[in-house]
């Protein structure tokens, strides 16, 4: 099975928010809400400022706390490259999986269900790449299947150095981000 | 229009907006009426892909709209398209809720109380045309026609140009020039006979070593040279960032040089000084290319690394490590010439000193230099011949400003609406651009305004200008109307097209429509001779061997491919006086001026306060963005950086709300605070365009701080008549 993940590159993105608002227009989320955002660190002292600019979502997690804590198995690892889903009509809306997940990728959409990135599933059965990886001006976001050595995304890892998000949480995220 | 008569006289101020088709649909932004159902009664079913360029900024890179099901989902960039390459922009992405926005304008209105109350009667189109065309008749009985004025920001703004020019007035101005590029270009145009033009000549893809000077690129969203930062800074090309604040780009630098703001001249001469003086300029280059190289090295002898340690603040051996750095990277190395760059009044000479260091590494014609840039060459319509106005343009009398734009010049029209001098200016159209956000001192605008018979404002939404118009013309966004072709100077020459992809919600049109209606009512139809405007850009394409039914399907039609630098066989000829880059300005010389620049000390903040300095957000344009709510949902306000030493002292934390005050006792909007290590102590950062107090733009309304309430001061470029705004200074107020 397929283990699909992403690696972005901190280098290059510019933190413009291009990912997030054609995120909101393919899967009409709605206003006020988002399934990704920017985060932008500064460390040190001015002007020796480290700053890492980070486009983040659901990672997508190996050991997903969400899936395991969901009574009514809605929160799933899909067959389908192993990416986290929310099933709406089995969701209850109980908010245990908003709880557990470390990185506050869920979100209670409007219309009750819990809400969070899909990898635009939809778009990768038509062989695109999600939404936001597809319209990145700097070309700083790649898509693919970690599991397979020769996928760019895993070159990508073998060749730069890269860290992924709270590895410590022991959920074994399936973003990473390149530095 | 049956239906509009039934709202007629609706006052629409604050929350008495008339009703709309707008319903909020549980799936992301508010839609609005489903009009190609309502034409054909039936439910529009499948998607659609509808070529057509951006308006978000004005960079204009074509597009593909999705129109699924009837309605508006998404926009994407047109793979074809030179500027976007297939990818767009946050706001090209975002464009879907310039046509969802609740807050757009929806009908023509005429005032009703004071101007700026922001009180109106709604009225037919047939209404507000009789009465612009009555109050145009009377001023040009009264006064001439040279009496009205028009500010223009954005391609629509070209059937108003044309309108305006046959009724007989010149008195055209752009705060594009005036208020953002104009030094840049003038200088260039001074030093090589050529602008360095939008989209810019800059070859950044192919360049090997990069200088920014508060070029914030990444923040500053113009896609193209965003896609080539990042394909530079891939390639690992060494970045140099000169900028008070620690810019995205900075943070990508090799070398960040936090200058102490108003310096950089003195930085650029320096650097100038070390490639003459330690012999690392390109010395064929600047024998065969350039004019007065002995007068320069005589003339920066004096800037030293240790003069300028105190002034800029950068020590001695950063400023010849960063000097080498470029020298290393001759012929590929590119000091960027900026594009806003009205900063502190002697803009066009530091733009001067940008010149002249390009010049020194040998960068115009060379890859990942200065490119040569064509244009596709489309015949302009072949209409009647403009009316000679009987007297000179208003806004540059005598030609105080030797170098002012040739497109008119904003300050000064707004002096001449103030003084009625030369001549009484009584009468504005404003396109497109929101006056008192883009010109500083808003005092002084309102007070000209006061002398007006007549201001009409066309735009998309209820700017603050808007406010203060006598008649508002709604126009439909970029997405539901036609414009004019789009053939710029680049590097690939191409025309593109913009055509309608859905309805206008409401009562709003074209610009070529109301320009072509008025035109009626001004027995000026001879200058509108075409049927409708699909006749005008077929007859403007069909000259240029192309149709509007190819390039409708297409988008983007690009022409041949030129040769871009000297490598490549360009040959490059600079048509000024003596034929060459003229590092010695003849005709600086000639006016009075500095032939060649030298460095003016600019007034320090006093103690206490802090230069106010301000910039873009990738997600926003100008002030007119704020209401888009996908825009807004990433970014709704605008934060205050403060350094974080400075915060601490203040007692101020990221989060907290202050406002600030300006040495004119100017007070802000409330503004939240971002303690930051990325910000010199001696000034403080705002992204501009947020602080509206229109209260019809209800996604917008005191969100944030502007700018522009703060910028009361400004220096005037004496060169070309620019207004350098980066000389106000604030501090803060800690009760909001
Ligand atoms: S679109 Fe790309 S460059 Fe822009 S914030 Fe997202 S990941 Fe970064
Ligand atoms: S990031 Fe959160 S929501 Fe996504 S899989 Fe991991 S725990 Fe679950
Ligand atoms: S840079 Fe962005 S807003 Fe500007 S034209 Fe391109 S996509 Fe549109």
């Amino acid at each position: 099975m397929a283990r699909f993940g992403m690696v972005i590159d901190t280098v290059k993105c510019v933190g413009c928010t291009d990912c997030v608002v054609a995120c909101e227009t393919e899967n009409n989320v709605p206003v006020g809400f988002a399934r990704d955002w920017i985060e932008q660190i500064a460390i040190g002292k001015f002007p020796d400022t480290h700053v890492e600019i980070r486009s983040e979502r659901c990672n997508h997690c190996s050991e997903a706390p969400c899936v395991n804590c969901c009574p009514t198995g809605a929160s799933h690892h899909s067959e389908f490259g192993g990416v986290v889903l929310v099933t709406h009509n089995e969701c209850i809306g109980c908010k245990a999986c908003i709880e557990s997940c470390p990185y506050g990728a869920r979100f209670v959409h409007p219309e009750g269900y819990i809400d969070k990135c899909t990898f635009c599933i939809h778009r990768v059965k038509e062989g695109k790449d999600p939404a936001c990886v597809s319209v990145c001006p700097t070309h700083c976001m790649h898509f693919g299947d970690l599991d397979d050595p020769n996928s760019e995304v895993s070159k990508l890892l073998q060749k730069r150095k890269h860290h992924s998000l709270l590895p410590e949480a022991g959920t074994s995220p399936n973003i990473f981000y390149l530095t | 229009m049956t239906y509009l008569s039934r709202r007629r006289f609706l006052k629409i101020s604050g929350a008495s907006i008339i009703a709309t088709a707008a319903l909020s649909s549980a799936g992301g932004v508010v839609k609005g009426a489903k009009k190609l159902e309502e034409k054909t009664g039936k439910k529009i079913k499948g998607i659609q892909k509808i070529p057509t360029y951006c308006s978000m900024c004005f960079w204009k890179c074509s597009a593909i709209a999705y129109v699924k099901n009837g309605e508006l989902w998404k926009i994407v960039g047109n793979p074809e398209d030179p500027l976007s390459n297939g990818r767009l922009c946050p706001r090209g992405t975002g464009g879907v809720g310039a046509h969802y926005d609740p807050d757009r304008l929806k009908a023509p209105l005429i005032r009703k109380n004071e101007r700026g109350e922001e009180k109106w009667v709604q009225v037919t189109w047939d209404e507000a045309f009789e009465y612009i065309a009555s109050k145009m008749n009377k001023i040009k009985k009264d006064y001439g026609p040279e009496s009205i004025g028009f500010f223009s920001h954005g391609i629509g703004g070209g059937f108003f140009k044309h309108l305006l020019k046959a009724y007989g007035t010149r008195n055209i101005a752009a705060p594009s020039f005036d208020q953002c590029l104009g030094p840049r270009d003038t200088a260039f145009e001074i030093t090589y006979g050529d602008v360095i033009g939008g989209p810019e000549r800059t070859d950044i893809e192919n360049a090997k070593c990069i200088v920014l000077f508060g070029s914030h690129i990444g923040e500053n969203m113009h896609n193209t040279q965003v896609q080539e930062f990042a394909k530079a800074v891939e390639r690992g090309a060494s970045i140099i960032v000169v900028d008070p604040r620690m810019s995205t780009a900075a943070t990508k630098a090799k070398y960040y040089l936090p200058i102490k703001p108003g310096t950089d001249l003195a930085l650029l001469l320096t650097w100038i000084n070390i490639l003459i003086s330690e012999d690392l300029y390109d010395k064929d280059y600047v024998k065969k290319y350039t004019f007065g190289f002995e007068q320069l090295k005589a003339e920066v002898s004096k800037y030293t690394p240790e003069w300028a340690y105190p002034v800029t603040g950068i020590e001695p051996e950063l400023i010849r490590k960063t000097a080498h750095e470029i020298a290393r990277f001759i012929p590929s190395a590119l000091v960027h010439p900026g594009r806003h760059s009205v900063w502190y009044g002697d803009d066009t000479q530091r733009g001067r000193a940008l010149a002249i260091i390009n010049a020194l590494i040998g960068s115009w014609g060379r890859k990942g230099g200065l490119t040569n840039q064509d244009v596709f060459d489309i015949p302009s319509y072949p209409y009647p011949p403009y009316p000679e106005p009987k007297r000179q343009r208003a806004d540059n009398p005598d030609k105080k400003y030797p170098f002012g734009g040739a497109e008119g010049y904003t300050t000064g029209l707004r002096e001449a609406t103030l003084t009625g001098k030369p001549y009484p200016i009584k009468g504005w159209f404003v396109y497109g651009t929101n006056l008192l956000y883009s010109l500083p001192n808003t005092e002084e605008t309102i007070k000209a305004i006061q002398n007006l018979d007549l201001l009409v404002v066309i735009d998309v939404i209820p700017s603050e200008i808007a406010g203060y118009a006598d008649v508002v013309l709604p126009e439909a966004v970029y997405l539901e109307r036609y414009d004019e072709l789009f053939a710029p100077y680049f590097k690939q020459p191409f025309v593109s097209i913009r055509q309608p992809v859905v309805d206008p919600p409401n009562d709003q049109k074209p610009g070529w429509w109301m320009a072509k209606q008025l035109s009626e009512k001004l027995g000026l139809q001879k200058y509108f001779p075409w049927k409708n405007i699909e006749e005008y850009l077929d007859t403007r394409l069909k000259s240029a061997g192309l149709s509007l039914a190819e390039i409708k399907k297409k988008g983007v039609i690009k022409g041949p491919e030129i040769p871009l630098n000297l490598e490549e066989g360009f040959e490059p000829e600079f048509e000024t006086p003596t034929g060459k880059i003229e590092l010695y300005s003849t005709v600086l010389a000639e006016k009075g001026f500095d032939p060649i620049p030298k460095f003016t000390k600019h007034k320090d903040p006093p103690a206490g306060y802090f230069r106010l300095l301000f910039g873009r957000a990738p997600m926003h344009s100008f002030s007119r963005t704020q209401t888009n709510r996908l825009l807004d949902n990433v970014m709704n306000e605008n934060e205050v950086w403060i350094n974080a030493d400075v915060a601490k002292k203040y007692g101020l934390n990221s989060g907290d709300y202050i406002k600030l005050k300006n040495q004119d006792g100017v007070l802000s909007n409330k503004v939240k605070v971002k303690s930051t290590e990325r910000i010199r102590t001696d000034c403080v950062y705002i992204v501009h365009g947020f602080g509206h107090n229109s209260r019809m733009l209800k996604g917008a309304y005191l969100k944030g701080a502007s700018d522009s309430q703060l910028i009361t001061k400004y220096k005037i470029d004496p060169l070309m008549g620019g207004t350098g705004m980066n000389v106000n200074f604030v501090t803060f107020e800690m009760e909001v």
